[in-house]
């Protein structure tokens, strides 16, 4: 064990091109993911927040539900969604980083529409009167509360960025692990792991539970930098 | 204004994430099984591939059956497996035009050093599996469609065994490729076929060493076909081709030769053998 | 300053207004008229309904029964009247920040905010408080945000709950000299208020109200020297109304 934590680290340190270039595609899904996701889920969830129709609660029930959508279904999903068998085949983006972001994306967006629901929905029973009093139209509403959450939607979108980054069930299943072309942390941890490589398995875990340490360490410092205009 | 530049910057990153990276550049998809990956063989040949001609080759390993489907669905370009009969379904259904052969090596029996069947060293497969099935020794399948596992199966039925009502809690089914399965039975201290580019190249043996090897049952051919284009017109069948022609030429087999682990080589060229 | 308007709110006629919340009756059978002039107070013990009549004329609540016309017209927006809550929302901006909202909620032109913004802090003495996250400002800062927010608006009524009561002495006479300051401008001024020294202050007229229903009304001179109901006459001198 200690061996492979020596070697390890040496990988690191020699800053070993194909690792950063699987570090690399790795942020760039997961952060792709999470754009996509915040751009259809926030206004997504904003929506469901300040509008009344028919089949609201049933329509949150889903979205909540869907947080927990196993990766390993969306990427069946989105699998069968892109093969050139199926409907979406002829956009040909099957095995590439594009169905990776797409399949994290499926992942990633209820999770931002759920907590962005909540949010704006608690932010609107504290604004309501005012907003109401000041005439404020519809579509003005949810800009007004979007950019007032910013601070605890900033934290959703980073509870979004720590499931894409750390799931690999869905991307190994419609990116197809390619090597130097889709093989990301995840899907090379699992490679790794199973031809018996740990050294360069727990070289990557370790980058990967740096990142997700770093981005929890974003989301309390946005806490506290939300503190500032939120008073006591 | 901030924000709309933020918008714009987000908008821009967002139409360039969805970009394929490059639409029409030269590559092929090859769906190929996981012990040629995990054996470390495309590592070694696809350098020279693409030095030679400019072509990406981009391997999905997966198992046998399930590269086989993928190329049904037409989302590869070639198939590159190793469980002919599989592959002479996969003729028969117009899936492919041609087969050709392109290189073998040979099946282990893997086990534990310790040996709780007693059929170290021996030189017959069918009898040291019935030997394991007697002694319920605990073994590993893949289960998972690949060429390991079919050619596993035959074996028990050589044997006379009709393992899918026969086997017993000894018999660990675990659906998973070659790498998982080998780390399984290092840590269960049990037995498992596994093909030998991938043992060789397998870094976590622990207590494992190989218990039965030599019998010409243990043979295994490996074969590559291109989709075929008629079915599947998206398919880059000249592209795919040259992938295939250069698998098959000298200088392709030569290069399949020269991959050795430990001056150890894990296959061997015979694209030429009629038989094959 | 004013903007020539081309509609306006007042008077603001309540016809028979009931409020039923829950199977319980907070407004009963209220008829009132506020017209343009001096402030109108609204006094009256807790519960008695001061707070749902200001939302009620605001036109932030339906009443159950009854009809509320702005001007002779139902169903007007709020955009020539605007309210200061007992305890307001400040947006997560600045206090400069909520101003400049208010004003482009208002269609303010944007090339004058700058300059109706330090107009408006100095006018509830908030100068150079400007940059401060509005949520660290002090109660009393807070609630004078709040009403610099709906002058922004350039309200030709104003209504107010409430909006000393939390307060410390300072600020309670800061707002209260900024309310005379815009009831001499021909803003009408609707408040709410626990305070009877503050009533007698501030108030053209009265609107007394209990348990609901409209007890009494008259000028405030009248009321204070001679209120013509006993409740009114125990009211002011102290009596706890049950």
């Amino acid at each position: 064990m200690m061996s492979n934590l020596y070697d390890a680290l040496d990988l690191v340190r020699s800053f070993d091109a194909s690792l950063f270039q699987i570090i690399g595609l790795s942020l760039f899904v997961s952060l792709s993911a999470v754009a996509w996701a915040a751009v259809i889920g926030v206004p997504l969830g904003a929506l469901i927040a300040l509008n009344v129709f028919p089949g609201r609660t049933f329509i949150i029930v889903v979205i909540n539900a869907l947080m927990g959508l196993p990766p390993v279904v969306a990427g069946l999903i989105v699998y069968l969604s892109l093969s050139r068998s199926g409907p979406l085949g002829s956009w040909g983006i099957l095995f590439t980083p594009q169905a990776m972001i797409i399949a994290q994306t499926l992942l990633v967006t209820p999770i931002i529409a759920a907590l962005t629901r909540q949010t704006i929905e608690d932010a609107w029973v504290e604004y309501r009167d005012e907003l109401t009093a000041m005439n404020i139209g519809v579509a003005a509403r949810a800009a007004t509360l979007i950019w007032d959450c910013r601070f605890s939607l900033t934290t959703a979108l980073l509870a979004g960025f720590g499931r894409a980054a750390a799931e690999v069930g869905a991307i190994i299943i419609v990116g197809g692990n390619i090597d130097g072309f889709t093989r990301t942390m995840t899907t090379t941890i699992a490679l790794e792991t199973s031809k018996g490589d740990l050294p360069r398995a727990i070289a990557l875990g370790g980058v990967l539970v740096g990142i997700i340490v770093i981005v929890n360490a974003l989301a309390w410092s946005t806490q506290r930098l939300g503190a500032r205009f939120s008073g006591a | 204004m901030k924000r709309l530049h933020t918008l714009a910057a987000l908008a821009i990153f967002g139409a360039l994430s969805m970009t394929p990276a490059s639409a029409q550049d030269k590559s092929i998809v090859v769906a190929s099984t996981t012990s040629t990956q995990d054996s470390g063989l495309f590592g070694h040949l696809l350098p020279a591939f693409k030095q030679k001609t400019g072509i990406d080759v981009k391997v999905i390993a997966q198992g046998t059956g399930q590269a086989l489907d993928t190329g049904r669905r037409g989302d590869a370009d070639v198939v590159f497996v190793h469980a002919k009969s599989a592959e002479e379904k996969f003729l028969s259904e117009g899936q492919s035009t041609k087969r050709y052969p392109v290189m073998y090596n040979d099946f282990v029996l893997i086990g534990p050093k310790s040996d709780p069947a007693g059929i170290k060293g021996t030189k017959d497969i069918v009898a040291a599996l019935k030997t394991i099935k007697e002694k319920g020794a605990p073994f590993i399948s893949r289960g998972d469609r690949s060429g390991t596992n079919m050619a596993e199966l035959k074996l028990w039925t050589v044997a006379g065994i009709d393992i899918a009502k026969d086997k017993g809690p000894w018999y660990k089914d675990i659906g998973q490729g070659m790498g998982a399965a080998l780390n399984t039975a290092s840590a269960s201290n049990a037995y498992v076929i596994s093909d030998r580019g991938t043992w060789l190249s397998f870094k976590n043996r622990g207590d494992l060493v190989v218990a039965v090897e030599g019998d010409k049952r243990l043979f295994n051919q490996y074969g590559v076909m291109l989709v075929n284009p008629a079915k599947h017109p998206t398919v880059k069948a000249d592209l795919g081709q040259q992938f295939i022609d250069w698998l098959i030429s000298p200088e392709g087999q030569k290069n399949i030769a020269d991959y050795k682990i430990n001056g150890q080589q894990l296959f061997y060229p015979n694209a030429t053998d009629p038989n094959a | 300053m004013t903007m020539l308007a081309m509609t306006t709110d007042l008077p603001i006629a309540l016809e028979h207004v009931n409020v039923v919340a829950g199977g319980t009756s907070i407004l009963s059978d209220i008829t009132l008229r506020f017209s343009a002039g001096a402030p109108t107070i609204l006094i009256g013990p807790n519960g008695s309904g001061k707070t749902t009549l200001l939302r009620v004329a605001m036109g932030l609540l339906q009443p159950s029964n009854g009809r509320v016309t702005w001007g002779g017209q139902e169903r007007v927006a709020p955009q020539r009247r605007a309210i200061v809550f007992q305890r307001p929302a400040m947006l997560r901006r600045t206090a400069a920040a909520n101003i400049e909202y208010a004003l482009a909620s208002a269609d303010v032109r944007r090339d004058i905010w700058k300059q109706r913004t330090t107009e408006l802090l100095a006018m509830v003495g908030l100068s150079g408080l400007g940059e401060r996250p509005a949520r660290k400002l002090s109660g009393g800062e807070q609630q004078r945000l709040a009403l610099a927010r709906a002058l922004a608006r350039n309200p030709e009524v104003l209504f107010l709950d409430e909006p000393t009561a939390a307060l410390d002495p300072y600020s309670t006479k800061a707002i209260e000299d900024v309310l005379v300051t815009i009831a001499a401008k021909n803003i009408k001024i609707v408040m709410s208020t626990h305070d009877l020294g503050e009533a007698r202050r501030l108030a053209g007229d009265i609107v007394f109200l209990n348990h609901g229903r409209i007890a009494e009304t008259g000028a405030a001179a009248d009321f204070f020297h001679a209120p013509t109901t006993s409740d009114g006459q125990r009211f002011i001198a102290g009596e706890l109304l049950i």
